[in-house]
């Protein structure tokens, strides 16, 4: 595909915390309506990367979304132009309610259909809605979560950033949670960057797959073609 | 009796203008996690550009209104210039305190600059008329000031509770990644949240600026009263800072009256009060207690 299809490219992207570089010049794309992950153990810079692309953190290289140069952007000009980050550790607003967070989420919209977007979210994960006047912190992590994700995609976005949705989750939770992912992708034509530690599910999901090692992407495919990788299999599938 | 209830209605009242002050303190707190100590200063000066536009001959009602949209210029500039710089203040909060504290020295060297040292005289804006209830005769002022504080209360509620942008201002204070992710404008809210706080206090110094006279230490006894009021009521809840405002002010009227010491010690209530709060009750009466699961 030529370069001006990519929804996200990303181009020999640095970051770091301070003067402790992280990430060494990773390059990633991400099309209109695709799913990819970017696997890594911890420290990698899984983490990092998703945060330098939506502007949480000061960056080096090229970022393009929809083909603008988007580096050095605050986080909320890019959801304006339809990137949502849900952020290690769920990201809800603790003290507003289940059904503020999702109004919250709609922040940059100015459209009518804001109130049946939540009724929609509450008829997907009914948890949300039988608890939609409870502040989103007294809810489990499993429930936040979705509560997470649900309130980033609230901003009806073309890019979804997702960081380890499942840290923290019981494995139940978190093959509902890809489950409910992969419905939601499909049916909104919603692209996904996923990134995470349990290559299984991840590999699972995403159709591509990119692998970051101490801040470099080291090795990159086809799903498939990682799950029979041996090397693969060794270090992340525990094969 | 009767002259218990006198007293403790003239401290009600007093304690509606604890409250107007207590609100902007709640406002900046829910927005940045931290007590204002020029929130007193902001309201000083925006009540002497009050009075400059009621002393060259606009009616105090619009005067008031000029006050307010001037407070809320003078609080967004202050965020704008000295305290955004500075950082985050969920990540710096010692350091945005002290940029408060020099604040308050920098507006009251200012309005001296402006305005001189000499006090200046403002009408009361209710009159000086009273009405006798019950044997017991109450300002006018006294009343307006409640009146106002309810009037202020109302809409701080609708915003916070019935519009997106208090959604917004709420999603700021409580975490303010997470806001910024959902796209939310971050230093433009707490931009805004610096000029309500400012614009809020106008209505306190106009209350106070009759009694007192206006000068450029209009506001720092009161300020003290203000922080009682809050700490009692919760540092983030708008009812808390009215129904603290109004214990503070009894208290302090009533105490005196009755307990010689206090007399020579107008302000030792206020403080045994803090002090009592944060010994046994730190989250305030309305004050929310954090309730996370992790």
């Amino acid at each position: 595909m030529s370069s001006a299809g990519h929804l996200l490219e990303v181009k020999s992207l640095g970051a770091g915390y301070g003067i402790v570089e992280v990430l060494f010049g990773v390059d990633l794309v991400v099309d209109p309506g695709e799913v990819v992950v970017v696997l890594g153990a911890n420290g990698a810079g899984k983490t990092t990367t998703l945060r330098a692309i939506s502007g949480m953190i000061a960056a080096t290289g090229q970022v393009k979304f929809l083909g603008e140069s988007v580096l050095g952007r605050r986080p909320d000009q890019l959801v304006k132009r339809g990137m949502a980050h849900v952020p290690q550790g769920r990201g809800t607003v603790t003290e507003l309610t289940v059904e503020e967070n999702l109004r919250i989420g709609a922040y940059v919209r100015s459209d009518d259909q804001v109130d049946s977007d939540i009724q929609q979210w509450f008829e997907a994960f009914p948890r949300l809605g039988e608890r939609k006047d409870q502040l989103a912190g007294s809810m489990s992590g499993g429930e936040q979560q979705m509560l997470a994700i649900a309130r980033a995609l609230m901003s009806r976005p073309k890019l979804l950033l997702l960081d380890e949705p499942s840290l923290g989750l019981a494995p139940l939770v978190t093959h509902e949670v890809f489950d409910r992912l992969r419905e939601i992708s499909t049916s909104t034509g919603t692209a996904v960057l996923l990134v995470e530690q349990n290559a299984n599910l991840a590999l699972d999901f995403a159709a591509r797959a990119y692998v970051l090692e101490a801040g470099r992407i080291v090795l990159s495919g086809n799903s498939a073609d990682l799950q029979g990788d041996a090397a693969i299999q060794k270090a992340y599938l525990g094969v | 009796m009767r002259d218990f209830l006198q007293i403790l209605l003239v401290g009600i009242g007093d304690g509606a203008v604890y409250a107007m002050l207590g609100l902007g303190l709640v406002v900046i707190y829910r927005s940045t996690g931290l007590l204002n100590f020029a929130q007193g200063e902001m309201a000083m000066f925006s009540t002497f550009i009050v009075w400059t536009m009621w002393s060259l001959g606009l009616p105090m009602w619009l005067a008031i209104l000029g006050g307010m949209a001037g407070g809320f210029c003078v609080g967004a500039l202050v965020h704008q210039v000295a305290v955004r710089p500075v950082g985050d203040p969920h990540e710096k909060p010692l350091a945005v305190v002290i940029v408060t504290i020099g604040l308050f020295l920098g507006l009251n060297g200012a309005a001296q600059l402006i305005w001189g040292t000499l006090d200046r005289s403002m009408p009361p804006l209710f009159g000086r008329g009273q009405v006798t209830v019950f044997g017991v005769a109450v300002a006018w002022q006294k009343i307006g000031a409640v009146i106002v504080l309810g009037v202020m209360v109302l809409l701080f509620y609708l915003l916070f509770q019935h519009t997106k942008l208090g959604l917004a201002m709420r999603a700021v204070a409580s975490n303010s990644e997470s806001a910024s992710l959902v796209g939310i404008p971050v230093p433009r809210l707490l931009m805004l949240g610096w000029g309500l706080a400012a614009a809020v206090g106008t209505a306190a110094g106009v209350f106070i600026a009759p009694n007192l006279g206006l000068g450029t230490n209009l506001m720092q006894l009161t300020l003290i009263f203000g922080f009682a009021a809050i700490t009692l009521g919760g540092f983030d809840s708008l009812v808390g800072a009215v129904v603290g405002g109004f214990v503070v002010g009894a208290l302090s009227s009533v105490m005196p009256r009755y307990i010689t010491i206090f007399e020579k010690m107008p302000l030792a209530p206020a403080f045994i009060l803090i002090l009592a709060v944060l010994l046994f009750r730190p989250e305030g009466l309305f004050g929310k207690k954090q309730v996370t699961r992790v």
